[in-house]
């Protein structure tokens, strides 16, 4: 998730209106970041060597499995029925998270309703209310996608909820003293002005989301994803359980690096290239 | 101190016919402070009237009151006979922190009044790259506030304020957050736009020889509670060379004198 975001210096005094930085090997973060995957994996075979446990598997055989479940198709199908409530319930937490976490900043009344109920779960350890949704809701998607929800939206509802109050009132008062509307000063200065804190709440209840997710599969029933570490990991299959594994963690990094593209792209195109 | 017309009352002053301003006996009182306290004050049409006082002395307050940001716990005041009941068409805001948008291009951010306005993009963005380069920022049309430096980013308030086209302009002390050599430039620029807008401006500051090289009129306001002390109408010729201004006798005269009178508020 490395940003390349630098501290916003005065171009010193007078006019000096772009300044182009000498290019260096700390300004190539696509470089830096491929450097860093790399010693990762080296590290990863050299204590799969050793071996760290028998049940360590080096990288490159996790990789030789990783391929081994792509083409034998158990990947693909598993990760159709995971995207399902994942995607159904990281939707659902953003537009709900950001829509009440926007409530709760402009009103007092949705702050004091609403808020503390949020502080709470995001206090909770939630997993323990896993079995309580199977008790109520089954062990069918509406289970799972409350799951992620549970997960999801309390830290994006609280991040949306503190962008919002703590919004520049300077640049309120601006958009009021040129005749801006209510409607107008939400969409047009609150929002963008609280985007990048909306957005880390969430990368954090999208990462949160797939915490959710594969937590539904293992505890709840044994489907997609979790069923896959699940079988494996009782054949004593570790390459196969591992490269799982490791493969839902780099779609969650993809899902976070995608989404802070949307942010840059959308809200703050002032820090594109930056 | 002959060029100097002083009046010594506080009271409204000169020009009822003409005034577009009309500010009667506005009180404010924040907690326990009283920050302004039966103030009464005409603020003739076209000219650039400042509001000059130590801190503490409400004259940012009295302006916002103007502006309809703040309300005042008693007193009105009128725009062209029309009672201010919040912001209004006929005034603009220059603020002391220029409140750009960080997200926004100069063009965005000097159209965004027009914009508020739902005036079509095309129409808007023709206005704003008007105002850009009426205020000496042609060419930055598409970067962004953290491109440019202080004294431009202030510009670019200032260009905001000009492509509403409102009759009032209000500047909250515009200049405090520039450096030194860009402010005097941005004051002779200033002085070079009021003689092609035929605007009210409405001016705070805290500099006296700022108040004396730009301003037509000034009122000095006093602290604790704030009222107004004195109404000064320095006759500057500000027609020929602006650094001229600064070497004027009467310009001397009228800073030292002002200086003279407000020393007595400042501990």
């Amino acid at each position: 998730m490395a940003t390349n975001i630098r501290l916003e210096g005065e171009a010193g005094g007078l006019a000096l209106p772009l300044r182009r930085d000498a290019v260096g090997w700390q300004d190539r973060p696509i470089l830096l970041r491929l450097i860093s995957i790399a010693l990762f994996a080296a590290i990863w075979e050299i204590a799969g060597l050793i071996p760290v446990s028998f049940a360590f598997p080096t990288f490159s055989d996790t990789l030789v499995a990783f391929f081994g479940l792509l083409a034998d198709g158990s990947l693909p199908s598993a990760y159709l029925s995971t995207l399902q409530p994942l995607v159904v319930g990281v939707v659902l937490s953003a537009f709900l998270g950001v829509g009440i976490g926007t409530i709760c900043g402009l009103s007092r009344t949705g702050e004091w309703l609403i808020v503390p109920v949020f502080i709470v779960l995001q206090s909770a350890p939630v997993a323990a209310f896993i079995p309580l949704v199977t008790f109520v809701y089954g062990i069918g998607m509406t289970a799972k996608v409350l799951a992620v929800m549970i997960l999801a939206l309390p830290v994006i509802v609280l991040n949306t909820y503190k962008a919002v109050r703590n919004v520049n009132g300077s640049l309120l008062s601006m958009c009021r003293s040129f005749l801006g509307t209510r409607w107008q000063s939400i969409s047009k200065i609150i929002l963008p002005d609280a985007s990048p804190v909306i957005f880390a709440g969430l990368r954090l209840g999208v990462a949160a989301g797939f915490v959710g997710v594969v937590l539904a599969e293992l505890l709840i029933t044994p489907t997609g994803i979790g069923d896959v570490i699940t079988f494996h990991r009782s054949r004593a299959d570790y390459a196969e359980m591992y490269a799982t594994i490791a493969s839902i963690i780099a779609l969650s990094t993809l899902t976070l690096v995608f989404l802070q593209w949307v942010e840059v792209r959308v809200f703050r195109p002032e820090k594109r290239g930056r | 101190m002959g060029a100097t017309a002083l009046r010594n009352k506080p009271a409204p002053v000169s020009a009822p016919n003409d005034a577009i301003v009309e500010v009667r006996g506005i009180c404010k009182t924040y907690g326990n402070v009283e920050a302004l306290r039966g103030v009464d004050l005409d603020f003739p049409r076209g000219k650039l009237t400042s509001l000059l006082g130590p801190s503490g002395c409400g004259k940012t307050t009295l302006l916002k009151i103007i502006a309809g940001l703040i309300e005042a716990d008693a007193g009105t005041v009128t725009i062209d006979g029309k009672p201010v009941k919040g912001p209004g068409p006929e005034r603009a805001f220059v603020f002391q922190d220029f409140a750009l948008m960080p997200w926004a291009t100069v063009l965005r951010n000097v159209a965004f009044g027009l914009e508020l306005r739902r005036r079509a993009r095309a129409e808007r963005e023709e206005i704003a790259r008007r105002y850009i380069a009426q205020v000496g920022l042609a060419g930055f049309e598409d970067k962004y506030p953290h491109e440019l430096s202080g004294g431009m980013r202030q510009r670019v308030g200032l260009a905001r304020a000009l492509s509403v086209d409102a009759e009032v302009l209000l500047l909250d002390e515009p200049f405090s957050a520039v450096d030194e050599q860009n402010r005097r430039k941005f004051q002779e620029d200033l002085i070079r736009l009021r003689t092609q807008e035929n605007k009210t401006f409405i001016f705070v500051t805290h500099s006296i020889e700022e108040a004396v090289y730009i301003s037509d009129r000034i009122v000095l306001l006093s602290p604790r509670p704030g009222r107004v002390s004195r109404i000064i109408e320095p006759e500057i010729d500000r027609s020929g060379d602006p650094d001229r201004i600064h070497r004027d006798k009467h310009y001397l005269d009228t800073v030292e004198e002002i200086w003279q009178g407000l020393k007595q508020y400042v501990e």
